[in-house]
């Protein structure tokens, strides 16, 4: 008798030229931008030599170096707050008897990510403007990381939601069983079982953070550059190799980030 | 000794637990009323559905009655959160904290109760050796086996020195071989404890072979406690006869009775003593139970109880069962224990007459 195959979709025609064409469609523009950040010429579409000087002019640039201070103090705090918000969120809303208006709230928590961002952005502004106009008051780059705590919420909230769903429930029932009070069956069994997810979540904030763009270039004031605007400012000059460094420099921080924390995710699930 | 009343650890009064609402109620618990006692081997033993491990989370606070009193040591627990009830878990999938290792979780409950640390370890040392796990104590929960599994979950809800411990079928995971040996250690662990253990169980020959008393439990009721003879040799319902063992059920009409035992006549108009349990008053047309181990065969026809043709015969290494399809159209099996001379040998199509032991066919209700 013949064995019986599994449907493999690796066995399809055609499947293995389309996965390549799409990784190719992917990944190509990212490394030709990589590749023109060590050309010894000045512009980025046409090559002459190997140098690392872009790179060297790169770290010289005090305009980077502010707008990449402030890109990480408004990431770090807002990837802090939101993570810690949505951690709260997500407990409150798994752990608890099934109450009126829990539908809703999952639908108005994971809202902003069907709102068009633009629309975010305007109204955003328009409610700092408001503020702004109504006490006097403004919190300067307070409104930069407030904006981005809101809008990082529901992407902190999916993986520890997703985690927290994923969790045995006998575990915390064990837990009171062995006399734990509910407080330190969270300390002890929910929230270190929880890590892998809130370190996810807590990625996934910072990534989203750190390269907005949309709603930051409409909130921020002067002197509130970040590194998505500086990119974006230069790009309107004449263009130099310089913006395929720091590009890629973005880029590397960002890969850096993911890494570490999918290992340290995989590390504590096991 | 079991036969003896002693001091309850556990009294169960009058509970009722419903789930849901509206039109969609539905009673888990139909008010039931049972005591355990001290030092008891005490298993819940029925059918998935019928209300045991409701009942068991009721005992260790998971869930909370919807009306009587649940009473520990004549303390009624019932409004208490579980990590305040000196009553002890082991779950069906043994909920180990994968994040902690043997030790640790041995420990856990003794720390959550703030021994001091010395007395903690002193513990989880004397709990390794019990379940012997000493070597394994630094692993990660993941890095042990089911069986190993198992025996830390024991260990971990053994060490607070709870009054009373609840299983929950926690050895249906097992294969067959480490199951009966497990079932052996849990007597043991039992023995050297001398803790209560509530059991609960779908499984009815570890029921008999590992209880003190055994309750019957359907349909959110429990229908009949009693030693693992009581409810196996006597059961008060049809129910519990069906549901323990094997067991030939025979129409007949009641003739006469007195003092607890009937006359039934059969369709063959032979007749037949059957007893009957205590509240019941069996009339006209009943059906008798009996085990087929009760039962034996006889070669001559006309010497039988009831007669019958021999239909099939199943060898089963230690007993044979012999199928006879009664002259009245029934079936009722034989179980024969094999010893080396066995005396007659019977073929399939032979007529057959079947004798009852002293006291063998009860009458129960329906």
């Amino acid at each position: 008798m013949a064995e019986p195959r599994v449907m493999d979709i690796k066995d399809q025609p055609g499947f293995r030229s389309i996965a390549i064409i799409c990784l190719l469609v992917l990944y190509i523009p990212v490394l030709i931008l990589m590749i023109f950040s060590f050309n010894s010429g000045s512009l980025v579409t046409h090559w002459e030599g190997v140098t690392l000087n872009w790179y060297g002019s790169a770290f010289l640039n005090e305009e980077f170096h502010s707008a990449a201070k402030n890109t990480l103090i408004i990431s770090v705090t807002a990837t802090i707050v939101s993570t810690i918000c949505a951690t709260l969120a997500a407990i409150g809303m798994t752990r608890v008897k099934p109450w009126r208006g829990l539908a809703a709230a999952f639908m108005v928590i994971n809202l902003p990510l069907m709102v068009p961002e633009i629309i975010t952005a305007v109204a955003t502004l328009s409610f700092f403007a408001l503020i702004a106009g109504t006490f006097g008051l403004n919190f300067g780059i307070g409104n930069l990381i407030f904006a981005h705590t809101v809008f990082c919420i529901p992407f902190a909230y999916m993986p520890i939601r997703a985690r927290l769903e994923d969790m045995d429930l006998t575990l915390e029932y064990a837990a009171a069983d062995l006399y734990a009070t509910p407080w330190n069956a969270f300390k002890r069994i929910t929230l270190p079982l929880l890590v892998p997810g809130i370190m996810s979540g807590a990625a996934l904030a910072f990534i989203v953070s750190f390269d907005d763009f949309t709603i930051t270039q409409l909130v921020a004031g002067p002197g509130q550059t970040t590194l998505p605007l500086y990119i974006w400012n230069q790009i309107r000059r004449p263009m130099t190799p310089e913006i395929n460094a720091i590009s890629t420099i973005l880029l590397l921080v960002s890969i850096l980030f993911v890494s570490v924390s999918f290992l340290i995710a995989r590390r504590r699930a096991k | 000794m079991p036969e003896q009343p002693g001091k309850n650890a556990i009294e169960v009064r009058g509970v009722r637990k419903v789930f849901g609402t509206g039109e969609n109620q539905v009673a888990a618990l139909d008010t039931v009323s049972v005591s355990i006692r001290e030092n008891e081997f005490f298993t819940l033993l029925g059918p998935s559905g019928c209300g045991k491990t409701t009942l068991l989370r009721l005992i260790a606070g998971f869930d909370f009655p919807t009306a009587g009193e649940i009473l520990l040591h004549g303390q009624d627990i019932a409004p208490l959160p579980p990590f305040k009830r000196p009553v002890n878990t082991v779950f069906q999938s043994y909920a180990l904290f994968p994040h902690m290792t043997v030790a640790q979780n041995i420990g856990f409950g003794l720390e959550m109760l703030g021994k001091p640390k010395g007395e903690t370890e002193a513990r989880v040392a004397q709990m390794l050796k019990l379940v012997k796990m000493e070597a394994l104590k630094a692993r990660r929960t993941s890095q042990i086996s089911g069986g190993q599994q198992q025996r830390v979950a024991l260990a971990r809800a053994l060490a607070p020195q709870p009054k009373v411990l609840l299983l929950d079928e926690p050895l249906s995971a097992l294969d067959y071989k480490l199951r009966k040996e497990m079932q052996i250690e849990l007597k043991r662990l039992q023995n050297e404890t001398g803790i209560t253990f509530i059991f609960v169980t779908h499984d009815q020959e570890e029921a008999l072979t590992m209880s003190d008393r055994i309750a019957v439990m359907s349909a959110g009721k429990i229908l009949q406690v009693g030693t693992p003879r009581d409810i196996y040799d006597r059961p008060a319902e049809r129910f519990v006869a069906d549901f323990i063992g094997e067991t030939n059920f025979l129409p007949g009409t009641v003739v006469s009775k007195q003092a607890g035992v009937a006359t039934v006549k059969f369709a063959s108009n032979a007749t037949i003593a059957a007893g009957y349990p205590e509240g019941f008053d069996p009339t006209d047309e009943v059906t008798l139970v009996v085990r087929p181990e009760h039962a034996d065969l006889v070669p001559d026809p006309a010497k039988g109880t009831i007669a019958g043709t021999l239909s099939n015969i199943v060898y089963f290494g230690t007993d044979t069962h012999y199928h006879v399809k009664l002259d009245g159209g029934d079936n009722f099996i034989v179980r024969h224990q094999n010893s080396r001379s066995s005396p007659v040998t019977y073929a399939t199509g032979a007529k057959v007459g079947i004798q009852f032991e002293e006291d063998a066919a009860r009458v129960l209700k329906d």
